[in-house]
């Protein structure tokens, strides 16, 4: 599983940080999503699917590999 | 799914909004039953007599609230006003920061202000936060049994705290918080309302003034230092986003504490949960957010393009009122959505709304809440309410939804 972050797209609820805080990051100039881990182990599978399903802007996506 | 035309029904027949609540903890029982549709219905709203969409299921209030053709321009002609205002005072309404604007304005102000509203930056505000509930604490107590929570903790908390946030000085904190009282205060006429307002304004005003001098290291100094860099700097434009700040964060956290701690103390098994393990602290302000998601109309719009939403067609121009409050009920996605659980995993709840507008507080009114309610129920461990529930005066036609008076006794 890979994550793919929008960053153009992303409004900076912190949504996923506030769901896996290992995974996602928001930098500290601009607040927008910063990926931890673009391959993040299978023990947060369920996390990065979660914060994908509750990111309000459509900025993160799953790419199945 | 077939696209339909809703039945076109003659004017008197379409139902009114907003509709009304048969109890203070469930949303109105009108919003189950077009649920069990799964297909938007028209609105006729009672004060601007307008119609519009009521869309209730929770996928269907995210695709609209995510779908790129959808506007939050509140001078729009048909958009779901919950007042009834003439043509002339809707074009005069003063040009909303942020929560008015549509992309692309509405992402370059975002941009702005993320960074003050990140995760890790109200996790800094943490300790300034705990300091201010346990003072308004402090004053609840000193006040004596019978006193008001809405009066000493629910307002002045979001009201402390957005100071602190946009650094008012301790000196202008009194005049701050009663100007804050006397928007928000029932008991204000409207005229009393609307010159707290401008007075608030013009108070934001002379503080930007003041601090362009010396651009000190708080959230409005940093939006100048970072507006003057790129060549943005619009004094009437930070004062007016501040204002948003001060009105969105303040009413809807203060109702919030006030409700939450009602809803506990009426649900004494849940309250004994959280009190055998603070660590249900987040899953329980996510359960009250979502029970009561308070700002249920704060997430009208209008189309702008044609859309179909549950094999309904929606037209360009058509109102639409994406309920937070009925898609935070969805029986399909929350089981059981009226009863109380503070053990749920509640964050797909809409009460912070959704798609870009998504609450850029969210993560602030977290940590207020989070903190006035441990705090509250640890130092006044015998808090009970001084009038029973149900004789609780609720604000069942406002914009946003709360408890005028709250009086505990301990
Ligand atoms: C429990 C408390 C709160 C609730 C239930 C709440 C709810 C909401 C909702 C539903 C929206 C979306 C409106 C829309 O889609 O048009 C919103 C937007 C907003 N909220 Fe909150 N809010 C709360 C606290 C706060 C706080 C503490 C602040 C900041 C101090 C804040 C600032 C904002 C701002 C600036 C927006 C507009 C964002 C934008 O348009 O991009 N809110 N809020
Ligand atoms: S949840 Fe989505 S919009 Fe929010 S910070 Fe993460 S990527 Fe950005």
């Amino acid at each position: 599983m890979r994550i793919k972050a929008d960053r153009d797209v992303c409004v900076g609820a912190g949504q996923c940080v506030l769901t896996d805080p290992d995974v996602f990051d928001q930098g500290v100039d601009d607040g927008i999503v910063w990926l931890l881990a673009e391959v993040p182990g299978p023990e947060h599978e369920d996390k990065v699917r979660e914060a994908v399903s509750l990111c309000p802007s459509g900025a993160l996506s799953i790419v199945e590999e | 799914m077939t696209q339909s035309q809703a039945p076109e029904l003659p004017v008197d027949q379409i139902p009114a909004f907003p509709m009304e609540r048969t109890c203070p903890f469930h949303p109105p029982a009108a919003y189950s039953e077009i649920q069990d549709g799964d297909a938007p219905v028209k609105v006729r709203l009672t004060r601007s007599g307008r119609i519009a969409w009521l869309i209730t299921s929770h996928d269907q209030v995210r695709q609209v609230l995510a779908h790129p053709g959808v506007s939050s321009d509140r001078t729009a002609p048909n958009f779901p006003l919950a007042v009834n205002l003439d043509p002339e005072e809707i074009k005069n309404m003063p040009k909303p920061a942020l929560i008015g604007l549509d992309p692309p304005e509405h992402s370059v102000q975002r941009r702005q202000v993320i960074t003050e509203f990140t995760v890790r930056r109200t996790k800094d505000l943490r300790p300034r936060i705990q300091q201010i509930v346990d003072d308004a604490i402090d004053d609840l107590l000193a006040a004596g049994k019978g006193a008001d929570l809405v009066e000493h903790v629910s307002l002045p908390v979001p009201s402390m705290v957005i100071c602190e946030l946009l650094g008012v000085p301790y000196a202008d904190h009194d005049y701050f918080q009663e100007r804050t009282r006397a928007l928000l205060s029932r008991d204000s006429t409207i005229e009393q309302g609307r010159r707290a307002l401008n007075e608030l304004g013009d108070y934001f005003v002379e503080l930007l003034t003041a601090k362009e001098k010396n651009t000190p290291d708080d959230m409005l100094g940093r939006l100048i230092t970072a507006g003057r860099a790129d060549g943005t700097y619009d004094r009437d434009e930070l004062a007016a986003l501040a204002r948003l700040l001060l009105i969105a964060g303040h009413e809807t956290t203060a109702n919030m504490i006030s409700l939450g701690t009602v809803a506990l103390l009426e649900n004494p098994e849940q309250l004994a949960k959280l009190k055998a393990d603070s660590g249900l602290l987040p899953t329980t302000v996510e359960e009250l957010l979502r029970v009561f998601a308070i700002a249920d109309v704060a997430t009208s719009r209008t189309a702008l393009v044609d859309m179909e939403v549950g094999g309904v067609l929606i037209k360009a121009g058509d109102g639409i009122i994406a309920s937070g409050l009925a898609a935070s009920h969805d029986p399909g996605v929350f089981p059981e959505p009226h009863a109380i659980d503070v053990t749920r995993s509640a964050r797909a709840h809409v009460a912070f709304g959704y798609g870009v507008h998504q609450c850029l507080g969210q993560n602030l009114a977290r940590a207020e809440l989070e903190i006035a309610y441990e705090t509250l129920f640890r130092r006044v461990p015998g808090l009970t309410l001084a009038v029973p529930a149900e004789n609780l005066p609720y604000k069942n036609d406002a914009f946003i939804y709360g408890i005028h008076e709250v009086p505990v006794t301990w």
